[in-house]
């Protein structure tokens, strides 16, 4: 597949910068951004807590071909806070959405880098990350795929992992996790036996995009490669379910049926172990190549999202 | 967190005909910075936004050994600093300058 | 107000209300000229888990399948989503975006889809079930929040004595029905005499089609740019073609 971006530093996800992803993912030098630095989006919310600001709020966004299809990119800086949508950041990323359900984009991909809510202007990052859900089923009702990618520091926490569940496909490195609660604020909420997030090892298998994709809270796993991100993007397009009664009541079905054969699992050895996929090894210590020999749960080659 | 401009007046206006750069992200011990092509040549405008309060002497003389080593007349530098080091400073300024002297 | 305080204030003739198990409601009432009305809800404060979002949704799921054309009244007190690692191991991020999805389904094929904040509605819960409405409104002592002020206190660093300060300047960021109602998610709050009369007004119009929480907000300051800068952006995006 194509080299990666203009600046072509290296073509790892996990360490690029959002523009770089952005970049990246797209056919090289295709990219136009909207609202870019010039811009000087400027959270005005973050002087109040002697904080600085960035002139992109966090999130890059913009328009750009995928071999040669007009495409949407979204990007977030997962160093810039956390990645955390504010009102600005959230702004802009609803605009993107609804600018794709207007004009009927094929595909908008969302690089999703979060840890959620943007504390210091939490009740404006709430209503963004409901707007980007509303949009994102508007986007979808109007035969947009959108396609979440999960592979930077920040993960998909919070709200994010909520927006992640609600496009129409998932894509993970083994760097990217999705959760709701991050495990600091359940271990903070609920005591270090219910969680221990110091414990890397357990916060990877509950959270890390290799659980998730064994278990199918992921449609596609890939390497930590730009490349690798825009091939599986590319793949996934044509596949997007549409936003359909029959799409939901598949996956309630999916969902239901994963709480019936696992519900009582805690860690997720003891889901491989239940579904009779006991891998040769701790799944964090496969190789990239080992790890996708491994069988994947039988939910997790579906069209119910 | 403070605010400040310095201004001053290069010798030599930037070369190369790139009207825009943005490189570097504002986190902990980085900084983001936006150069632009937007003043008489004669001027050059460093708008600073840092974390770390108190540092406006070392600010001055970071961008003082900037101007005297490249050409920046006519570009306008703005920063969010994240509290880098001044050597991390100047390496992000160093980097935008040089990809202002690329052809537009 | 409890639960059957507010069904009563809702409903004085009367409406048939089955609890379905982690905090959930189901039923449904009569209203003389409205018809018939849907109901579902989460009660008593009870943090929202993946059992209890699946049972919302198929309640939601199944109304859809029936082609139901009545009102659905969602009724709101949880906590946050149930913070346990079982949940997130099994994904509770999918189960609440199932729930919100299934919800905005419900308002696409022609439910009016109205959300009602009795109590406490808090982060990813808030999101899956109050702001999943078309329309959200509220009691004058409902408490809906994203993040309590000792937890941001401890985020970001500050005393809880500037924080609270500093909400009474901003309500960008306090937790609370004020903050949240000029942020423009929530539409209206009704006050407790006037429940029925309220619901039947409201029923009674067509539900809003678009989301124009943000426009709500800029009108009302408490978020006074969300909307333009959306705007702007598809401007661009327009012009880029």
């Amino acid at each position: 597949m194509n080299a990666p971006g203009m600046n072509a530093q290296s073509d790892y996800y996990y360490e690029a910068s959002a523009r770089e992803r952005a970049q990246g993912l797209l056919d090289p030098g295709s990219f136009t951004e909207f609202m870019g630095p010039q811009s000087r989006c400027l959270s005005p919310h973050l002087a109040q807590f002697n904080l600085t600001g960035a002139f992109d709020d966090g999130i890059i966004i913009g328009a750009g071909l995928l071999q040669g299809m007009p495409v949407y990119v979204a990007a977030q800086e997962g160093r810039f806070m956390g990645g955390a949508f504010g009102e600005l950041h959230g702004a802009k990323l609803v605009g993107l959405l609804r600018a794709a359900a207007a004009h009927k984009i094929t595909a908008v991909l969302l690089a999703l880098d979060t840890g959620g809510v943007r504390l210091q202007e939490a009740n404006a990052g709430e209503m963004a990350i409901s707007e980007v859900l509303r949009a994102i089923v508007a986007a979808r009702r109007a035969g947009v795929a959108v396609i979440a990618l999960v592979g930077g520091r920040a993960g998909a926490f919070g709200g994010g992992g909520i927006i992640a569940a609600s496009c129409s496909r998932i894509i993970v490195s083994g760097h990217g996790r999705i959760s709701v609660s991050g495990p600091e604020v359940i271990e903070t909420n609920k005591g270090v036996e219910e969680f221990d997030s110091k414990d890397r090892g357990l916060v990877w298998r509950v959270t890390g995009g290799r659980s998730r994709a064994l278990l199918g809270g992921a449609d596609a796993y890939v390497a930590d490669r730009i490349s690798a991100f825009r091939d599986a993007a590319l793949a996934q397009i044509p596949n997007a379910p549409p936003f359909t009664l029959e799409s939901l009541q598949a996956e309630q079905a999916r969902l239901s049926q994963r709480l019936a054969a696992y519900g009582t699992c805690r860690d997720a050895t003891e889901i491989w172990r239940q579904a009779g996929l006991e891998p040769p090894a701790p799944v964090a210590d496969l190789s990239e190549a080992d790890y996708a020999g491994l069988s994947r749960l039988p939910e997790a080659d579906h069209d119910a999202r | 967190m403070e605010q400040f401009q310095i201004r001053i007046e290069p010798a030599r206006p930037a070369s190369g005909g790139r009207r825009l750069a943005s490189l570097g992200v504002n986190a902990s011990g980085n900084l983001e910075l936006l150069v632009e092509r937007s003043l008489p040549p004669g001027e050059a405008v460093f708008d600073i936004a840092t974390a770390a309060t108190g540092f406006r002497d070392l600010w001055e003389a970071v961008i003082s050994d900037l101007c005297a080593r490249l050409p920046v007349g006519g570009l306008h530098f703005s920063i969010n600093d994240g509290g880098a080091r001044p050597d991390v400073v100047g390496l992000r300024l160093m980097q935008g300058a040089a990809l202002m002297e690329q052809p537009a | 107000m409890t639960r059957d305080e507010l069904l009563t204030a809702l409903f004085p003739a009367g409406c048939s209300i089955q609890p379905g198990g982690f905090g959930t409601l189901r039923g449904m009432a009569e209203l003389p000229g409205t018809g018939r009305v849907e109901i579902i809800g989460i009660e008593a404060g009870t943090p929202l888990g993946i059992e209890g979002a699946l049972i919302l949704s198929g309640h939601v799921l199944d109304l859809v399948a029936a082609a139901s054309r009545a009102p659905l009244l969602v009724l709101v007190d949880t906590a946050a989503q149930e913070m346990a690692r079982r949940e997130e191991l099994l994904g509770l991020n999918e189960a609440l975006a199932h729930l919100a999805k299934s919800l905005a389904l419900a308002a696409e094929t022609g439910m009016f889809t109205l959300g009602l904040l009795y109590g406490r509605a808090a982060a990813g819960a808030f999101i899956a079930t109050a702001l999943s409405t078309q329309m959200l409104v509220a009691l004058p002592d409902a408490y809906p929040s994203v993040m309590d002020l000792p937890s941001i206190a401890r985020v970001t660093k500050l005393k809880l004595e500037t924080l609270e300060a500093l909400a009474q300047t901003t309500p960008i960021f306090a937790p609370g029905l004020e903050p949240l109602f000029a942020t423009g998610a929530i539409a209206e709050i009704w006050p407790p005499e006037a429940l029925a009369a309220r619901l039947a007004a409201t029923l009674a119009a067509p539900p809003p089609r678009a989301d124009t929480r943000d426009a709500l907000g800029q009108a009302r300051g408490g978020r006074k740019r969300a909307h333009d800068i959306a705007a702007q952006v598809m401007a661009q995006a327009a012009a880029h073609g």
